[in-house]
């Protein structure tokens, strides 16, 4: 860790590693939105890895060391798998080029120049508040410190909306198959659920045809 | 020459313009998705810089907290996209335009 201060420190390296993972991840994300050379979601996947990699080597040149691990951890480890799992589950081809919607074309164009117009006159404007040597250091522990005193309500929302979304995902994902899985199988055990809302639309008939027979 | 806030802020502002890029211009969903990827980065990258410079940890904390709820964006929202995949055989947005399936 100290080794790796004093190489973060040194104005020159650091101001060349900056420019090189700038760089890296603009030209990455670039190549994610629009690639010349291939139109499959897998290319932009695996540019969108490089993106994220480059930016946790910025965050480390911010002195984040937990949050450089973690970027790697949940973005390239898990986010980027989920994203290459259901490209390959759903057997995407390759994207047809289509004729180019050219006021969609124009306007988006017009809408990212205006924000990114806005976004420099925003930075020019505003002064320059940056700290003379900042000193603050994103390790672990002080972050850890910080999670469990003055955000542990936050952290305790984040686990149950992460408990929500699994439950939310498994629903999601297995709604659709149990209509299919239990209709050649009647009569059998699986789908106890579904038996429940079944058997009052089996009786429901009958008992209409006893009514109108008495 | 020494890296400042400004320079970490412009990066971020660029990585916000080429996913809302991407968002607008692209067709297909996961591609579409991957960009909102890249829109939440660049507001990480901001934070995190933003805090580095103004000697506060609670700007890392807030990333922390975005990075987790972006993970479960991802999965609940590349579930439903796995979900209209069965109805509709496509994922391109224009072939979605209607409300109903």
């Amino acid at each position: 860790m100290e080794s790796l201060n004093s190489l973060l420190d040194g104005t020159l390296v650091s101001t060349g590693l900056f420019y090189l993972f700038a760089t890296f991840t603009l030209v990455c994300a670039a190549l994610v939105v629009a690639n010349p050379f291939s139109r499959n979601p897998v290319t932009s996947a695996m540019f969108l890895v490089l993106a994220i990699i480059s930016m946790a080597g910025l965050f480390l040149l911010l002195h984040a060391f937990f949050l450089a691990a973690v970027q790697i951890l949940v973005y390239a480890g898990a986010v980027i798998v989920l994203f290459l799992f259901v490209i390959m589950l759903l057997e995407i081809k390759e994207e047809l080029r289509r004729r180019i919607n050219l006021f969609g074309f124009f306007a988006g164009i017009l809408s990212v120049g205006l924000i990114v117009r806005l976004f420099i006159d925003c930075l020019h404007q505003s002064p320059a508040t940056s700290a003379a040597n900042p000193s603050i250091e994103g390790d672990t522990a002080p972050l850890g410190k910080l999670l469990f005193t003055q955000f542990v309500l936050p952290f305790e929302v984040v686990s149950v909306l992460l408990l929500v979304a699994m439950v939310g995902v498994i629903f999601l994902s297995s709604r659709d198959s149990k209509p299919r899985i239990s209709a050649p199988s009647s009569g059998t055990e699986p789908g106890v659920g579904k038996e429940s809302t079944a058997v009052p639309q089996s009786t429901a008939p009958t008992t209409a045809s006893t009514q109108t027979k008495h | 020459m020494n890296v400042g806030l400004e320079q970490f802020l412009t990066v971020s502002f660029l990585l916000f313009a080429l996913g809302l890029l991407g968002v607008i211009m692209r067709r297909n969903l996961l591609v579409i998705y991957m960009s909102l990827e890249l829109m939440l980065n660049a507001a990480n990258l901001a934070l995190v810089s933003f805090s580095r410079f103004n000697n506060k940890l609670d700007g890392q904390v807030v990333v922390f907290f975005i990075i987790t709820v972006a993970a479960a964006e991802v999965a609940v929202g590349l579930a439903l996209i796995v979900a209209l995949f069965r109805k509709r055989p496509t994922a391109h947005v224009e072939d979605l335009a209607t409300l109903k399936l």
